[in-house]
């Protein structure tokens, strides 16, 4: 839970999220996970997940947000801001 | 926001079911058809696409259905909507093959015929431009004539675009229509600035529809889309900053559903007949419990005013070519009451093609509908408000169509719109004809009742077989027959628009479009024969089908008379018939035979070929009077 800072339920909705874009079961996040650690995460399915995002949390991430995000735990601070 | 495809059930464990499917032994295809047939977003239209294509690779599996292999052309990203194409695809049976050119290539490749494109060889070619590519060069400071000239250079390109697709493939096209995704400049009455993108892309759009009527040519309408669904829907500025996706990959079903409907309604795939339940579907209340004077419908109440628009919506349908039939649960007087007194019904008993009220279950009911009207399960539209009666014609009848009903009759129609079913790429006289063709059956079967014998009977109906070769005229029909009929169809071809196109043109080639009129009325085009000269003396039968609806009126044999003179006619000695089974087709096995042709060869899986000396045959007597025209 700490390691989550409190946002089990962001990493959770987004785990689902990543299962499907990446068509696996077992995606395991973590705050420091970053496109260089998934194979397959390549800027096309990095707008996959942006728009899931977008429509899962009822948000609009701008360019600036989307351009500063380095991992999953920048996803899961921007998403928790608007939500 | 409304969510695509939300005519379509939610398959509770749809996720789970295709994991299960990914690791299956065997054909996936047809539970692969059941997952696309259910409402889902784009990851789970991806996660399918991608699955179907690991299974079932390059080759197309055989469905019974024309596969397509469909090119995808323009100067922006489009990757992202292939996936949507396909499964859109899939859900209908049809197998997609696609291709996109290399970021901005699309009019070298056109031009190049060692190109990627060439070497693919589509069968159709969708334009999909980008609404900035269309009006590079325009800006507020363009005059009135400068305007005018942009857009007739923009024309002409796209049409350039057309007819190189054609002549270069054979291929029909499509054009996405152009997605207006600029801010106004002036605003309420921005067509008053010449050079404002906004006001050119509506003027395109409108130039785009006339070119597309003299072309021949079928429209993708993502502008009207757009206009009903907003255009934030369909595209995000910031995306396609980022990445030059004009359609967000969000909407990629949505997209893949208006192209896949297209590729249908061209296969002559389209639904055909919409089968509506009366209870709280076509007015409210239930007549057996409130009578026909207590039920909800007509001017005076929102909800009974809701009814009369589903009625209003079904009927205009059944205008342009729909047939109308009910199923209802319901004892049969009590049902036709409010058809027959009620004063605010619009439908009609006459526009009612089949009419079962009766306490069967609805799935033998949809069966025998589908029977008596002659069409197959795969072009009915089922329509109930009752999501126990929807499941269980989902689960016995898989091919019907069911939506799911909007609890409010005011917003059926939309959603039947929406849902495409209907899609058609023009009108025919037949269409337009077919609630009276089957007002006219009632009658022929009257007569057949009172016949005491059956030559009585076909004395008794007048036929009359009016015959032509293929013709534009008759072009969608023959295409729509070719690729629905599966039982009296001796080989099952199934030849797209294009080919029957090259087929009016083919010297060597026969294409026989056959109506039968009687004294009730025009039963339309219900036969098709094509004939290709193989050998010098020998004409091969490629295609030989008929509508069911005519069987036992001594068609067969007045169309063979009719093959065997044509063939004479262009010095053809010897028809050549060929019979390829199937599993809907074991009726006419021995259809030549019957008409007398020698068996040749008959081999293990049930193929034959059979033979007819003209020079010793003579016309077989029949009571149809055979003319062309």
């Amino acid at each position: 839970m700490n390691a989550l800072n409190g946002h089990a339920d962001i990493y959770a909705a987004l785990t689902e999220i990543f299962n499907d874009v990446f068509m696996r079961d077992d995606m395991q996040l973590t705050p420091t996970l970053s496109a260089r650690d998934v194979p397959g995460w390549d800027s096309f399915k990095q707008i996959e997940i942006m728009v899931s995002v977008e429509e899962r949390f009822g948000i609009k991430l701008t360019t600036k947000e989307i351009d500063s995000l380095q991992n999953v735990g920048d996803l899961v601070a921007v998403i928790a801001g608007k939500t | 926001m409304l969510k695509p495809l939300r005519w379509l059930p939610e398959i509770p464990d749809w996720r789970a079911q295709l994991r299960a499917l990914a690791r299956r032994d065997g054909d996936i295809w047809p539970d692969a058809v059941r997952l696309a047939n259910a409402r889902m977003d784009f990851l789970a239209t991806n996660a399918l696409d991608e699955t179907v294509r690991r299974r079932c690779g390059a080759a197309p599996p055989a469905t019974g259905t024309k596969p397509i292999r469909l090119a995808i052309l323009g100067a922006s990203t489009l990757a992202h909507l292939h996936a949507g194409i396909r499964v859109a695809g899939l859900r209908r049976n049809i197998p997609v093959t696609t291709y996109e050119n290399d970021y901005g290539q699309y009019w070298q490749e056109l031009l190049d015929a060692r190109s990627a494109l060439h070497a693919f060889a589509p069968d159709a070619v969708l334009f999909a431009f980008d609404a900035r590519h269309l009006t590079q060069g325009l800006s507020a400071a363009t005059d009135a004539a400068g305007a005018n000239e942009a857009l007739a250079e923009t024309l002409d390109r796209i049409r350039r675009c057309w007819r190189m697709a054609r002549e270069a493939f054979g291929a029909f096209i499509l054009q996405q229509t152009v997605l207006d995704v600029f801010p106004t400049l002036l605003g309420n009455n921005e067509h008053r600035l010449p050079g404002s993108r906004s006001a050119f892309v509506a003027r395109l759009n409108a130039a785009l529809r006339d070119a597309a009527e003299e072309d021949g040519v079928d429209l993708v309408a993502l502008d009207e889309a757009a206009r009903r669904e907003g255009i934030g829907t369909w595209h995000d500025p910031a995306l396609w900053h980022r990445s030059k996706q004009e359609v967000t990959p969000a909407q990629s079903p949505a997209y893949g559903e208006l192209v896949a409907r297209l590729i249908a309604a061209r296969q002559g795939r389209s639904y055909k007949c919409l089968v509506l339940d009366l209870d709280n579907t076509l007015w409210g209340g239930v007549v057996g419990d409130d009578g026909w004077e207590g039920i909800v419908l007509g001017q005076g109440t929102p909800l009974g005013e809701g009814f009369v628009a589903v009625q209003e919506y079904a009927r205009e349908l059944a205008r342009r070519g729909v047939i109308l039939a009910v199923s209802s649960k319901n004892d049969a007087a009590n049902a036709l009451e409010p058809f027959d007194k009620h004063p605010d019904m619009l439908l009609r008993r006459g526009d009612i093609a089949s009419f079962r009220a009766d306490w069967n279950d609805k799935a033998a009911n949809i069966r025998a509908i589908a029977d008596e009207l002659n069409i197959g399960l795969d072009a009915l539209v089922f329509l109930d408000d009752n999501p126990f009666e929807r499941h269980l014609v989902r689960s016995e009848l898989p091919m019907v169509a069911v939506p799911e009903v909007p609890d409010d009759p005011a917003l059926v129609p939309q959603l039947l719109a929406d849902a495409g079913y209907f899609e058609s790429v023009g009108i025919t006289q037949d269409d337009r004809e077919r609630g009276a063709q089957y007002q006219e059956n009632r009658a022929r079967e009257q007569l057949r009742a009172a016949s005491t014998d059956l030559e009585t009977y076909l004395r008794g109906l007048e036929m009359r077989m009016l015959w032509r070769r293929f013709d534009p005229v008759g072009r969608q029909r023959i295409v729509q027959l070719i690729n629905k009929t599966n039982q009296f169809n001796l080989t099952t071809r199934r030849h797209g628009d294009e080919d029957v196109a090259r087929m009016m043109e083919d010297p060597d080639t026969i294409g026989l479009q056959i109506r039968l009129l009687d004294r009730f009325g025009d039963n339309g085009i219900i036969a098709i024969v094509i004939g290709r000269r193989a050998a010098p003396h020998d004409l091969t039968l490629d295609t030989w089908l008929m509508s069911c609806r005519v069987l036992g009126r001594q068609v067969e044999a007045a169309t063979l008379n009719l093959v065997a003179a044509q063939a004479q006619a262009m010095g053809a000695k010897r028809l050549i018939g060929e019979y390829l089974p199937t599993q809907k087709n074991g009726m006419v096995r021995d259809h030549y035979e019957k008409l007398g042709f020698a068996t040749v060869l008959r081999d293990e899986n049930g193929r034959s070929l059979a033979m007819l000396d003209l020079s010793t045959f003579s016309p077989i007597p029949t009571f149809i009077d055979v003319t062309e025209g």
